[in-house]
């Protein structure tokens, strides 16, 4: 596990370098610094969906009890994430577009996302019988999934939208990056990246210790 | 295989003409449906007394009444298996695909029923234009197909699982969200008087989401329905 401290390291610079370098934004000023942390995680949110789907797959061909754990805890993490994403952003809208919530496409697909979550830990809580609620939570989170394109790809095409057409999803940049800006951008996105898969990996670690204890007990 | 997909519409029509059969015996969804859909239908009317509303709030609100009136009965047709306990013949008897398919025809036909009734009442309480009616049945008639696509794979998950009835709105809203707001997108188009191709896009969401919808269940149904 060396790679830990090179994350540990990046990140550090990369806050350091968020907070120093001139603002991303002009118009928008020092608020817009956010945008280095509030991206990645509305990113970490889509990937965990994606792990936990899957694993949703893996567990339902093979049965195996730990993918069901793995697809639990990634949809945990995204479920964190996605909080973040949201509260970060509710700020910026707060500061750019006057007020917290507005129902912008984007922030629709980012409420739905949380409601899939939670409606995904609903079911979790419902099912008492594990296997049962392993094969039932498999099915709504590959189910959910399949609305993710939707939600990232088409609705904000379709309602008119007050965030720029920018970053990485559109082609017609209305928000240009200059290169240094880029690279602090790209930097954090890959870092956080890593820092989920970094968590992601001491979960499935102690997943299967666990499961080992279990089995070896009885 | 021409011959096998034959057998799976037969198939099909047999588990759904079973389900009508069951349910005209007890009615039980077409009441629960119907009920739910007149008594929201006249909380809203009362309580918004005589006002004119824009198009904007009406498109919004018949899709609530038809939201919520569906989260009421489209469950019914598989934790009616459950509870009767005959879950377990019906997979002896019919494969996956001919269920799922049969409780989908069925759950359609419930909807239209439901909104051969709950719409011209719409229309008579909240004195809304009907120049545009016969495009505004056009996204009707989507939407029903929508919603049937999106809940039926739902209802047929928490058929098995031990709280039922809160948990059906619970996880079938997030996936019905994004085919409510091109719903309400559209008939709020429909209803200020537009023809169908200003509401074109959303309706090619609307028929995209429904064809995923259905292949995702076709293809999930089977693990739920084992299990």
């Amino acid at each position: 596990m060396w790679w830990k401290y090179l994350l540990f390291l990046g990140m550090s610079v990369i806050i350091w370098f968020s907070f120093t370098t001139p603002a991303p934004q002009q118009v928008i000023g020092e608020a817009s610094r956010i945008f280095y942390y509030h991206i990645p995680q509305a990113w970490i949110c889509v990937v965990a969906f994606a792990m936990s789907a899957y694993y949703s797959v893996k567990y339902l061909k093979k049965r195996n009890p730990l993918d069901d754990d793995l697809a639990a805890d990634s949809a945990r993490l995204g479920l964190l994430f996605c909080l973040l994403a949201t509260l970060t952003g509710a700020v910026f809208a707060k500061v750019t577009w006057g007020s917290f919530w507005n129902w912008d496409p984007r922030e629709t697909s980012i409420f739905i996302l949380l409601l899939i979550y939670g409606a995904y830990f609903a079911l979790r809580s419902a099912v008492e019988d594990e296997e049962r609620r392993a094969a039932l939570t498999s099915v709504y989170a590959i189910f959910a999934f399949v609305t993710v394109p939707f939600l990232v790809f088409v609705l904000p095409r379709m309602v008119p939208s007050l965030h720029p057409t920018d970053s990485v999803i559109s082609k017609n940049l209305k928000f240009t990056m200059g290169p240094q800006v880029r690279t602090i951008f790209f930097s954090s996105l890959t870092l956080f990246t890593v820092l989920f898969f970094w968590i992601f990996n001491i979960l499935k670690k102690t997943n299967s210790i666990r499961r080992k204890m279990e089995t070896s007990a009885v | 295989m021409g011959d096998n997909s034959a057998g799976l519409v037969s198939k099909s029509l047999a588990v759904f003409v079973k389900d009508l059969r069951l349910e005209l015996r007890s009615r039980y969804g077409l009441n629960a449906i119907f009920m739910f859909g007149i008594t929201t239908l006249a909380v809203v009317s009362f309580s918004l007394g005589q006002a004119a509303l824009p198009p904007k709030v009406l498109g919004a609100l018949f899709w609530i009444i038809i939201f919520f009136s569906a989260m009421s009965g489209l469950a019914q047709v598989f934790v009616r298996e459950e509870e009767q306990q005959t879950a377990l013949t019906l997979r002896l008897t019919a494969d996956p695909d001919a269920v799922f398919l049969g409780k989908l025809f069925f759950n359609f036909a419930l909807l239209i029923l439901m909104a051969a009734v709950i719409t011209p009442l719409f229309f008579i309480f909240t004195d809304a234009s009907t120049a545009g009616a016969i495009n505004f049945l056009v996204i009707l008639f989507i939407g029903i197909i929508d919603l049937c696509a999106a809940t039926t794979l739902v209802a047929a998950i928490i058929a098995k699982a031990a709280v039922k009835g809160a948990l059906f709105a619970v996880l079938a809203f997030p996936i019905l969200l994004p085919m409510l707001i091109a719903l309400t997108l559209s008939s709020e188009k429909i209803m200020s008087g537009e023809s169908l191709s200003e509401a074109a896009k959303m309706i090619q969401f609307l028929i995209a989401y429904a064809i995923v919808m259905i292949t995702a269940s076709i293809l999930l149904f089977k693990y739920v329905w084992q299990e």
